[in-house]
């Protein structure tokens, strides 16, 4: 129960993207099509989930019995940069046509902060291994609904008749507000419902 | 002591784990690119301009090997560079005949009147809108080098008027040819040294009174290309260039000098007396009769008579003459 109370909070509520505006270089670089959106969000995803893990292991067995606390953010950035590496690797091999797809994209996802966040994110509410695996795979989820919404607005956005000042990034900048705007409704969902 | 220790033992060690796992896993994980891919990665200019609309030499490398770009490609290369991909392909290299820009005009300050003096911004654009610019001709080159500044090779300058292309420069990358408002600038096969400057449209009378070199169709080059590679479309002068054969014949009957030729680059065919068998197959072909000799005798060629056509190398059966 408490798991799908996560979803719900860290998808909708708490969306990574949208409410926390962590991530928003891939969101506004990949949302073009939803195909390479749906790609970026899987890579996203899977590294969100890997880099949850790793960083709790490291917090709970290298850096809290050596009381160094205060190197969590170096050392889960080398976590998440040696995690990147390797998904690359794995894509490159397994999955060409994706790996094309994404191009410069995945080794940004290093430093694509949603990572990073959703890893502080973890060890600051104080989660267990359970959890922490789970509210890294929901990050990707909240990433990935909004990205793939967005860039599907965005392919719509692409025939719409735009004033010419506004066309490309400008109007792109102005729905990815009015989603944000949208998912802060959802604000409230847990105090009038639970 | 631990205090500074710890921290640096740890993110040493994670450092090292993560390299170990990488290293390994690049290992496991290795992709077999194709080494020609590579190779030809390494000769491309490496400028990724994106002349070859690719989007950039890697893009391109990987087009050549699937088979999907031909090796000369690359704009900015040239035959030099199709070579040695030909060679790393493993294919023989067309001999690819390097295009260069050539502006066709050449109605200068001397040739050309100006209609009234231009005090704008330096841009051929800009004074295009004026009234099609302040050369009296409006066809001719505005001059104010909009394709200077577009030219990444420096390979295009104004000359008392008249933007010239530098050919041993010009890599054929087309940027001028885009941003010229006038339309003058073509692609034409270097080895071709015949051409009509001009691309003046109007009737003689109203040409001669705007440029003193401009095209003023009276045909007299028709008449003086023995080979049918000169055509007349819009009371303008265009040559074949599948028929010419750089006899330069119509640049000396141009009465306004619109047909440019360097004449010093006019070649003359010469026997070469241990091959020549007198069969006087040459003889017959030469279409300004600057060959002769008797059958069975050793032909000879008259210098001032030939132009440097070459059609006697391409007839003679023995190979027995050579352009000089």
């Amino acid at each position: 129960m408490t798991l799908l109370l996560l979803l719900v909070s860290t998808v909708f509520i708490n969306n990574f993207v949208l409410s926390r505006f962590l991530g928003i270089c891939p969101f506004l670089g990949v949302s073009k099509k939803v195909e390479t959106a749906i790609g970026m969000s899987v890579a996203v995803t899977f590294v969100m989930g890997l880099a949850s893990v790793m960083s709790w292991l490291v917090q709970y067995f290298v850096l809290v019995p050596l009381h160094i606390e205060y190197m969590q953010t170096i050392a889960f950035i080398l976590v998440i940069a040696g995690l990147v590496q390797f998904v690359e690797m794995v894509i490159k091999k397994t999955s060409p046509t994706l790996y094309q797809a994404l191009g410069v994209y995945l080794p940004l996802i290093t430093t694509n902060c949603a990572v990073l966040g959703v890893a502080i994110l973890n060890i600051q509410s104080s989660y267990n291994l359970i959890t922490t695996l789970f509210n890294g795979i929901y990050g990707g989820i909240s990433f990935t609904v909004a990205i793939v919404l967005f860039a599907g607005v965005r392919e719509r956005l692409e025939t719409a008749p735009i004033p010419k000042a506004l066309e490309g990034f400008p109007i792109a900048m102005i729905a990815a507000s009015l989603f944000s705007i949208a998912f802060l409704g959802f604000g409230g969902l847990f105090s009038k419902f639970f | 002591m631990n205090m500074v220790l710890w921290p640096v033992v740890t993110l040493g060690g994670l450092a090292i784990f993560f390299g170990l796992v990488l290293a390994f896993a690049s290992k496991k994980f290795a992709v077999e690119v194709d080494p020609r891919v590579t190779d030809i990665r390494n000769v491309l200019p490496g400028a990724n301009c994106g002349g070859c609309g690719y989007a950039g030499c890697d893009a391109l490398a990987d087009a050549i090997v699937k088979g999907d770009a031909a090796i000369t490609a690359c704009p900015v290369g040239g035959s030099e560079l199709a070579a040695k991909i030909a060679a790393l392909m493993g294919v023989e290299a067309d001999s690819m005949e390097k295009h260069v820009a050539r502006v066709i005009c050449c109605g200068d300050k001397n040739n050309a009147k100006e209609k009234y003096e231009y005090f704008g911004i330096e841009d051929c654009k800009a004074a295009e809108m004026l009234a099609g610019g302040s050369k009296s001709c409006r066809f001719g080159c505005t001059g104010l080098g909009t394709c200077v500044k577009a030219c990444p090779f420096d390979a295009i300058h104004v000359v008392n008027g008249v933007a010239v292309v530098d050919e041993e420069k010009c890599t054929a990358c087309k940027k001028c040819i885009a941003v010229c408002p006038k339309n003058i600038i073509e692609l034409v096969p270097v080895s071709k040294e015949v051409r009509v400057l001009c691309k003046n449209t109007e009737k003689g009378k109203a040409v001669m009174e705007s440029c003193k070199v401009g095209c003023i169709a009276c045909q007299k080059c028709v008449k003086a290309c023995k080979f049918d590679a000169i055509v007349f479309e819009n009371n303008l002068a265009k040559i074949d260039y599948s028929k010419c054969v750089n006899c330069m014949m119509c640049a000396e009957a141009c009465p306004t000098k619109t047909i440019y030729a360097n004449f010093k680059n006019r070649k003359k065919a010469a026997i070469i007396d241990d091959k020549c068998i007198g069969c006087t197959i040459c003889k017959k072909h030469c279409n300004f009769e600057a060959i002769e000799g008797e059958l069975k005798g050793k032909h000879k060629i008259l210098e001032d008579k030939c132009v440097g056509c070459s059609q006697c190398v391409a007839k003679c059966p023995k190979k027995a003459i050579e352009m000089k």
